[in-house]
């Protein structure tokens, strides 16, 4: 059983491990794809990278798109979710699921309106309207996790601190927040990510100005031709530091404060 | 210590009434128990006057004072939840102080509050716990010891032993029933367990579709049911209820006969019967019978008593003991 697990997620890992390695390989070496590890390791693409496309630029755009639409997000989700979740109405669940249903449409479906109305206005390649996009496009997503976190909330709790004198004010800073921030904490890391990685939009809607890591990486694949070892270098780049951030959060992602509150 | 009386309460969810204008006097210092089946308005009964839920319309008064408008913190009533509802993320010590917290006690007096509750219920040695780190007896103690540090006029409780096992339960049984004692607090306690009404209640409130069937105490209840419904709630095994024509021999639509008021004899007896199955308890036996003439019944006998399914009896029911109810449920005395 142990095997297979390691198996399997080797082979999951295995394209990650492999442009990592490559990373640090000479091009000579990067095109024998055969040979796993190289001869005369390099940190050469890296210096190459960083000095041909500003890697700087993309990843602090990354960083205002990810961090930016997320917290927009949750600026407008925790409320919806909080009233959905602990004063339900009848068409709570309605609303929900059709929430749900507009992430079942292909994006591609909306593509060219939306580009046509980013081109009349002259939004390509700012950072904010490509924030709004990603913004709504998580939003749904956002609400539904927040949901599922307030609703693990007991009411009974809720009630205990109104029993216990707090007032709305107290039964929200002491008894509400700190049993809701892991959902809210992993919410936000798992946004980051899903905003991080997203390519179709940002491909489409930035250039230069506001492109992010996405944009980055493709730059490398086509024009440039086969360098696999600066291709590598740049995706290696581009993914780090949401690795790191994944890697480092990893217990906030899984933990959940609510266990012993009851039964 | 308190009173608290219900005016006509009533109670709408949207366009379903669950309770029906509801009078009822909770008199200072007493236990009472609201009992009901499942869905007869018993916790809302309960939440109305804790102050959780609004009233569609009457009155809440306690100790005189009209509390109907008033929010659940300005009522001074404790409420020990069915979830046990402790904050995750506090301490024991937290959990117990946070109601003194709230009514911004120094800290010196939250201490020593919190350290004699801690003692009275034992739980000294967990004070620095949290709640996911106690048993399920502890952590209702918690609970219990966050409601009696405020000193609140009335403690309501709702269900609040049904998490429990068996064993724990008759021991938190105990304990609640002690802390009463000691306390000399009104209690208000909501159950659907009519065993734990009849052992701790000094006054049973018997609820039917958000209606009150009857108020009494244990005993009256037992002894006198006001209706079929509280004759047939009250008492484990049920009640035998018999229609037709032996019950209007005795004037009545409905008569019952609990099963310990039913003798068995040999097979010469008038009312014949036919054993289905027996339950053993060591100290009673249940035999469950089917009879041409009543139909199924249960008789309670003392003892362990040999009882092969198949086998023919004879049944006598107590003439004295026998309850007589109207076409309508009522009781006829």
């Amino acid at each position: 059983m142990t095997l297979v697990a390691w198996t399997i997620g080797i082979l999951m890992f295995w394209p990650i491990l492999w442009t990592f390695l490559t990373s640090f390989k000479t091009e000579q070496d990067a095109v024998l794809m055969s040979q796993l590890f190289s001869t005369g390791w390099t940190f050469e693409n890296f210096g190459i990278v960083q000095e041909r496309s500003d890697y700087l630029r993309f990843a602090m755009n990354s960083v205002i798109i990810a961090f930016g639409s997320t917290l927009l997000c949750l600026l407008f989700a925790i409320p919806a979710a909080w009233s959905m979740a602990f004063s339900p109405s009848k068409r709570t669940k309605d609303t929900l699921l059709w929430m749900l249903s507009t992430k079942m449409m292909p994006p591609v479906g909306a593509l060219l309106p939306i580009y046509l109305i980013f081109k009349e206005y002259r939004l390509i390649d700012q950072h904010i309207p490509v924030l709004i996009i990603m913004f709504m496009l998580n939003l749904p997503l956002v609400v539904w996790m927040l949901f599922t976190y307030f609703k693990e909330i007991p009411v009974d709790i809720l009630e205990a601190a109104r029993m216990d004198g707090a007032g709305i004010w107290q039964e929200l800073s002491r008894v509400l927040a700190p049993m809701a921030l892991p959902g809210i904490a992993s919410t936000f890391l798992l946004n980051v990510i899903l905003a991080w990685n997203e390519a179709f939009w940002t491909l489409k809607l930035t250039d230069v100005h506001a492109a992010p890591l996405t944009v980055f990486i493709a730059s490398y694949s086509s024009p440039e031709g086969l360098f696999w070892a600066k291709l590598s270098a740049a995706s290696t780049m581009a993914i780090a530091p949401i690795l790191i951030l994944g890697w480092f959060s990893q217990t906030q992602l899984v933990r959940g404060l609510t266990f012993g509150a009851v039964k | 210590m308190s009173r608290i009386e219900l005016n006509a309460v009533r109670k709408n969810f949207g366009t379903l009434s669950v309770i029906n204008g509801v009078d009822l006097d909770i008199y200072d210092g007493g236990f009472t128990v609201f009992v009901g089946p499942s869905g007869c308005g018993k916790s809302t009964l309960l939440r109305l006057i804790a102050g959780l839920e609004d009233l569609t319309s009457g009155h809440i008064l306690i100790d005189g004072r009209d509390v109907t408008e008033l929010g659940p913190a300005q009522r001074e009533l404790a409420m020990v939840f069915q979830s046990y509802a402790l904050y995750p993320h506090m301490s024991v010590r937290n959990n117990i102080g946070f109601p003194l917290k709230m009514a911004k006690q120094s800290e010196a007096v939250i201490d020593a509050k919190v350290r004699k509750a801690a003692e009275t219920l034992n739980l000294k040695d967990f004070l620095d716990r949290r709640p996911g780190q106690l048993s399920g007896g502890q952590r209702q103690r918690v609970a219990i010891g966050r409601a009696i540090v405020r000193e609140p006029k009335a403690f309501l409780f709702d269900e609040p032993l049904s998490n429990l096992d068996a064993a724990l339960r008759v021991q938190m049984r105990l304990e609640i029933m002690q802390l009463h004692k000691s306390l000399g607090a009104t209690m208000v306690y909501v159950t659907h367990d009519q065993v734990e009404a009849m052992t701790m209640a000094d006054r049973i409130v018997v609820l039917n579709q958000g209606r009150v069937e009857q108020v009494g105490s244990p005993l009256e209840l037992y002894d006198r049911p006001k209706t079929l419904f509280v004759a047939g709630f009250i008492g484990s095994p049920k009640m035998n209820f018999i229609s037709g024509a032996l019950a209007s021999k005795h004037g009545a639509a409905t008569i019952g006969i609990r099963p310990e008021h039913v003798q068995i004899g040999d097979a010469s007896g008038a009312i014949h019967a036919t054993i289905r199955i027996a339950e053993h308890l060591g100290s009673d036996t249940f035999i469950h019978v089917d009879s041409a003439d009543l139909g199924a019944m249960t008789v309670r006998a003392t003892g362990n008593i040999e009882a092969a399914p198949g086998t023919a009896l004879s049944l006598t029911l107590d003439p004295a003991r026998i309850h007589r109810f109207d076409a309508s449920g009522q009781a006829i005395f």
